[in-house]
């Protein structure tokens, strides 16, 4: 039952509204316009500044609070940066993380696990051996040593990011792949005299698009929380950047005294790695057609 | 939702009634420690958070007196220091006893023996002990004491003599640090008999207040009070160290009463902590300085006029209060307050940005030029977050025209790096080790370390500085040498090789029912005479 | 049978090798070895680490070290600590079992609540509680868990004093470790109080380390019953009148087993994960909080070998769940 060729208009439109009953995906799409919103019109939207220091206001309460000044809406951290605006251009490098994961896990995954599954042989041996040996290692373990040998900072983190899931990408890409190249219509392809490559990236990668689409909207979401817990160690972005794991790694000690700084950083994260969630869902519900009744 | 509310209050109900049950005769003090103890050696290690968790059970030859620099006795009860400072003549006590555990009993007490197999064994390559744990024995060498010994006599049963091959008048008080603790060599000699060495550096015997009953790794260290103990007895009966790392979970212990002393706490809790009836905060102004250093090697620091500008540009006022926040006085001097020979009457730098651009402009700068500043990635004694600072400053130094690039790295890098001179601007500090200035401006301003690889992050040599430290070592009266100490710190600071940031206080928050803690300046902490009311 | 599982385990050996290939590489490439990161504020001198260097091994080439540390595996020999002159074996073998329970009871509560709560919602779909049920595990999900441990140690154990605050048991009770799980050495406390004080440290890291594989196995279960209740047996049974309970319970929860044992195998890997970071925030002294303290020591023999530990741990498991799903469908096994 699962397409066998590239969506049609009427496919399409058939998509959106299996995915438009779902309410859940339909908000985290809505959550994710806004973010994607706010992230682009940063420059625009946010008061102030996420790196100006206002000395006289360290530790600002947010607006409603006593001390608090309409100035800074959500209040100030300690070296006087006002948080809506370090929230702000957060969503924006959060996005930018995201995104920038994903596509490399992607792009590099599927690559490897589309040659794993038409080269065969040693080549798909080795391959999935290594992406073994990089599944039994903890992730965040493997992440953090990552970092260690590169070097503190945003890009680290993020390529390390990408080392740790690109095994999901690679075997989910090669486990479509083999299925397709057993169908009857590759092996017809093949027979007509179609060339490896063409067969790869013509027919069958098409065809794997749906599983791989669900896990690039959920990894988007895998890799801002796990940028965001490299942040939060110490090892991701670097001060004065307003990452929200970054953000909150230097917020811990002031739980009690200034909570805003805490909290607010926390939920950005949540929000927005549940927005890609559901949008992750709804989309394999959507293009799952198992699940369709 | 209303079942689960209840089940968990009748738990924590149950739990609270399970302490009250708890033997009230045995007197137990907690202690919420922030790290783990690498080991049990004294020798081998070099972390504050290590020495606290052997000093229980340890003693030295001398100690400094509770809460003072000033060196007292200990397992020697007196000595003489000969006319010409090179030979130290010790007088060991008699009848200290050695503590016991499953696998040793002692046979004899105290003596000579114990003494000069601690040392040789830091010492000497043929000593059995040597290699054994590694060997890396930090402090000894740090303290340059292989270059110093010329050798270590036994006079008789209870009288040792240390020969140097120069005066060093801080000697004493060397020993008296950690690293000079005393193991015995009864239990050496045994363990080495049964082929376990290293269980000498994991299962401890000494001859201090409190003996190792259990250690459990990154949760608890339980000590009871040994009842062979030379010296006054402990008035608590059980010791435990809960190992919490976190500062916040340490204040939240406290104030639960899970722990009745947790030292570091998060200078944002400290009016909290204040506030609170339950609690105490002890201070005490720390033995440390923690400092901005200009590499005095590399242009343009290389000019007096640039380091002063620098001096000038900087809001000292800004940091003390947003990172410090009260936990630290502003530092003029390299060595603290509280350190004898601290020449109060020199001015600090006043904060005047213009007056820095105008310097800068006379240095040939006036306009921007590019830095880098290096800030540590790990929150120091003297320094509660490095980052903050660095951002604080950068800011700063934008405002006069100096554009300074943040850089960090993992700890242990960037201590290798800034030995080697790789930086322009380092954020780096100091604690004291034995209450000498010695200790600070050898190691941290003198020719010697400015080299290549050499511990100086100022790389700073100055022959004038250099000569009177050097002759402030040798010489005996402490009057004397604080005259010598008192001009070297007027050159520094006309040099201006570093910016001085700070001296933190040490804040130590513990119960209102703990008494007879004293702190120490050293930083180290002390459970020999507490007791709870 | 046989033939599987001798096939499984022919697939594990490349993959040690690989394991300790890798954590031996990556180490190595960290910048700085352990003797440098102790030196602090002190620094060392050059001739001394040169010569502390050489003691360690340390100069030798890396390829050379690389088939010394295999020779010395090969006899059992995982190594010594660099900082704590412990071997690693000892060091692991006292931390396991803090994180094992950790993780066993994390993973218990996960299913005793998750599983049910799928099947429910499965037998109700498009119900509220479906709805409800189905939002709150997307946003167990998406929590960052060292943000959900923090606000719950703030509620729970600050602000309300319920919970303790961390660690697994009160400082108070002397417990001999015989088999490391407090849950078991309590019983042989002097005190009455000490297996109440175990439980109620477990609560809270048991929640936060337990949300996320709650929520995946909430959902996995809901849409595995999802597809098996659909299934024409499912209804011939149904329309043969056995009772709802007994169709769903003895029929369809069996074959939505299935990828719910995936989901706990996958999750080991992650508890481990989850692990580092909740053991950070609630002081639980287990494995994940030793491993990422010796990347920062550079303490080479424990993070090869307790990597190495790990990995087997996690390979062990994935054969178990490999087994457990031949079991479970005779038609998987070939």
């Amino acid at each position: 039952m699962s397409a066998s060729v590239s969506a049609t208009p009427g496919r399409a439109g058939a998509l959106w509204r299996s995915f438009a009953e779902n309410r859940g995906a339909v908000i985290g799409l809505g959550l994710m316009i806004v973010l994607v919103v706010v992230a682009a019109l940063a420059d625009v939207v946010a008061p102030h500044s996420p790196i100006e220091q206002f000395r006289e206001n360290f530790l600002t309460p947010p607006f409603w609070m006593a001390g608090g000044e309409r100035a800074f809406l959500l209040g100030t951290d300690d070296v006087g940066r006002d948080m809506l605006s370090r929230l702000i251009y957060g969503a924006r490098l959060s996005l930018l993380i995201g995104f920038s994961v994903a596509s490399l896990a992607l792009v590099v995954g599927t690559s490897l696990g589309l040659l794993a599954a038409f080269a065969g042989g040693v080549v798909d041996v080795i391959i999935m051996r290594v992406m073994d040996v990089l599944l039994v290692f903890p992730s965040l373990l493997l992440a953090i040593v990552i970092v260690a040998i590169l070097g503190p900072g945003l890009f680290n983190a993020m390529l390390a990011v990408v080392v740790v899931t690109l095994p999901g990408y690679t075997r989910l890409s090669r486990a479509s792949a083999l299925s397709e190249l057993a169908r009857d219509y590759v092996t017809a392809s093949r027979s007509a005299g179609a060339g490896a490559v063409r067969l790869m990236f013509e027919t069958v990668l098409p065809n794997c698009l749906a599983p791989l689409i669900v896990q690039v909207s959920l990894g988007f979401a895998a890799a801002i929380l796990d940028a965001a817990a490299l942040g939060f160690l110490g090892l991701g972005a670097q001060p004065p950047t307003p990452e929200w794991g970054t953000m909150l790694a230097g917020a811990l000690q002031y739980y009690q005294r200034a909570w805003w700084v805490l909290t607010f950083p926390g939920l950005s994260i949540l929000i927005t790695v549940l927005a890609f969630n559901l949008l992750g869902d709804g989309l394999r519900d959507a293009l799952d057609p198992k699940l369709k009744r | 939702m209303i079942r689960r509310t209840a089940a968990t209050s009748a738990l924590a109900l149950a739990a609270l009634m399970g302490l009250a049950a708890m033997p009230a005769q045995a007197k137990t003090l907690v202690y919420c420690s922030e790290g783990s103890p690498e080991n049990f050696n004294p020798m081998i290690n070099t972390t504050g958070t290590t020495f606290d968790a052997l000093r229980p059970i340890y003693n030295r030859l001398v100690e400094f007196k509770p809460g003072t620099t000033e060196v007292v006795g200990g397992l020697a009860d007196r000595w003489e220091v000969s006319p010409d400072g090179k030979i130290f003549t010790f007088h060991l006590r008699h009848g200290v006893k050695w503590q016991s555990n499953k696998d040793f009993k002692p046979t004899r007490d105290f003596n000579a023996d114990d003494v000069i197999f601690s040392f040789e064994r830091q010492w000497k390559d043929s000593n059995p002990y040597h290699k054994v744990s590694g060997g890396g024995y930090d402090y000894f060498n740090d303290m340059s004491m292989p270059a110093l010994l010329d050798s270590i006599d036994r006079v008789d049963d209870y009288t040792v003599r240390f020969v140097l091959k120069q005066p060093q008048t801080p000697f004493l008080a060397n020993m008296a640090m950690d690293f000079a603790s005393i193991q015995s060599k009864e239990y050496a000699d045994a363990l080495l008999k049964a082929g376990k060495p290293e269980q000498i550096d994991q299962v401890p015997i000494g001859t201090g207040p409190f003996e190792l009953l259990q250690y459990q790794k990154d949760a608890t260290i339980r000590y009871r009070a040994f009842a062979g103990y030379w010296g006054p007895k402990p008035k608590i009966d059980t010791l435990v160290f809960s190992i919490t790392t976190d500062a916040a979970v340490r204040l939240a212990k406290l104030r639960a009463n899970e722990c009745q002393i947790a030292p570091f706490p998060n200078p944002a809790d400290l009016p909290a902590i204040r506030a609170d009836k339950n609690l105490t905060l002890l201070s005490q102004p720390g033995l440390n300085i923690g400092y901005l250093a200009f590499n005095n090697l590399k242009p343009p620091f290389t000019d007096v006029r640039v380091r002063r500008a620098i001096n000038m540009a900087i809001d000292k006022a800004a940091i003390l209060k947003a990172v410090y926040q009260g936990a630290g006085q502003p530092a003029k001097n390299l060595i603290p307050p509280s350190m004898w020979s601290y020449d109060d009457k020199i001015e600090d730098y006043k904060f005047d940005p213009a007056a820095a651009k105008k310097l800068l402009a006379e240095a040939g700068f006036p306009n921007a030029f590019e830095t880098d500043l290096w800030a540590m990635p790990v929150q120091r004694p003297y320094n509660p977050d490095a980052r903050r600072i660095a951002e604080l400053m950068q800011a700063d130094l934008a405002a006069v025209g100096i554009k300074a690039k943040i850089v960090s790295y993992e700890w242990g890098e960037y201590r290798k790096r800034v030995q080697n001179g790789e930086h322009q601007m380092a954020l780096l500090g100091w604690t004291g080790d034995n209450g000498d200035p010695d200790n600070f401006f050898v190691p941290l301003a003198g020719c010697a370390a400015a080299r290549i690889g050499g511990g100086s992050a100022s790389k700073w040599c100055n022959q004038d500085f250099e000569a009177l430290i050097q002759k402030a070592a040798t010489i005996p009266g402490q009057a004397d040498r604080a005259k010598l100490y008192e001009q070297a710190q007027v050159i520094m600071h006309d040099q201006a090789p570093f910016y001085l940031i700070a001296h933190s206080v040490v804040y130590l928050p513990m119960r209102a029912n703990v008494v007879g803690y004293k702190m120490s300046p050293l930083g180290g902490h002390l459970f020999d005479q507490v007791d709870l009311k | 049978m046989l033939v599987f599982l001798l096939r499984r385990i022919g697939l594990i050996i490349p993959t040690f090798i690989g394991v300790t290939l890798l954590s031996f590489m990556l180490i190595h490439l960290v910048p700085g070895d352990p003797i440098e990161v102790r030196a602090g504020e002190h620094g060392i001198a050059p001739e001394r680490l040169a010569e502390l260097r050489h003691q360690f091994g340390l100069d030798q080439p890396l390829w050379k070290q690389f088939v010394d540390y295999e020779v010395q595996l090969l006899h059992g020999d995982l190594g010594t600590s660099v900082s704590t002159h412990e071997t690693v074996w000892n060091e692991f073998t006292t931390l396991f079992p803090a994180t094992l329970e950790l993780g066993l009871c994390a993973i218990s509560f996960a299913v005793i609540v998750g599983l049910p709560l799928g099947v429910i919602a499965a037998t109700r779909r498009g119900s509220g509680f479906d709805y409800g049920l189905m939002g709150l595990s997307v946003t167990g999900a998406s929590m960052p868990i060292f943000w959900w441990g923090l606000m719950v140690i703030l509620v729970f154990s600050v602000a309300l004093g319920w919970t303790p605050v961390s660690g697994r048991i009160s400082d108070l009770y002397y417990i001999e470790p015989w088999s490391g799980f407090m849950l078991i050495d309590c019983w042989f406390a002097d005190d009455a109080g000490a297996c109440t004080s175990a439980v109620s440290h477990l609560i809270l890291p048991t929640i936060v380390l337990g949300t996320i594989p709650l929520a995946t196995i909430a959902r996995m279960t809901r849409s595995a019953m999802l597809e098996v209740l659909n299934e024409d047996y499912i209804r011939t049974a149904r329309a043969k009148g056995l009772s709802v309970r007994r169709v769903v319970i003895v029929h369809a929860l069996r074959n939505a087993l299935i990828p719910v044992v995936t989901v706990i195998g996958l999750s080991v890997s992650a508890l481990l994960g989850g692990a580092i970071l909740t053991e950070t925030i609630f002081s639980w002294p287990g494995v994940g909080h030793w491993l990422v303290e010796s990347i920062q020591r550079r303490d080479y023999p424990v993070l090869q070998g307790g990597t190495l530990l790990v990995a087997t741990l996690v390979i062990l498991v994935n054969l178990g769940v490999d087994l457990t799903y031949g079991f479970l469908n005779p038609r998987i096994r070939r």
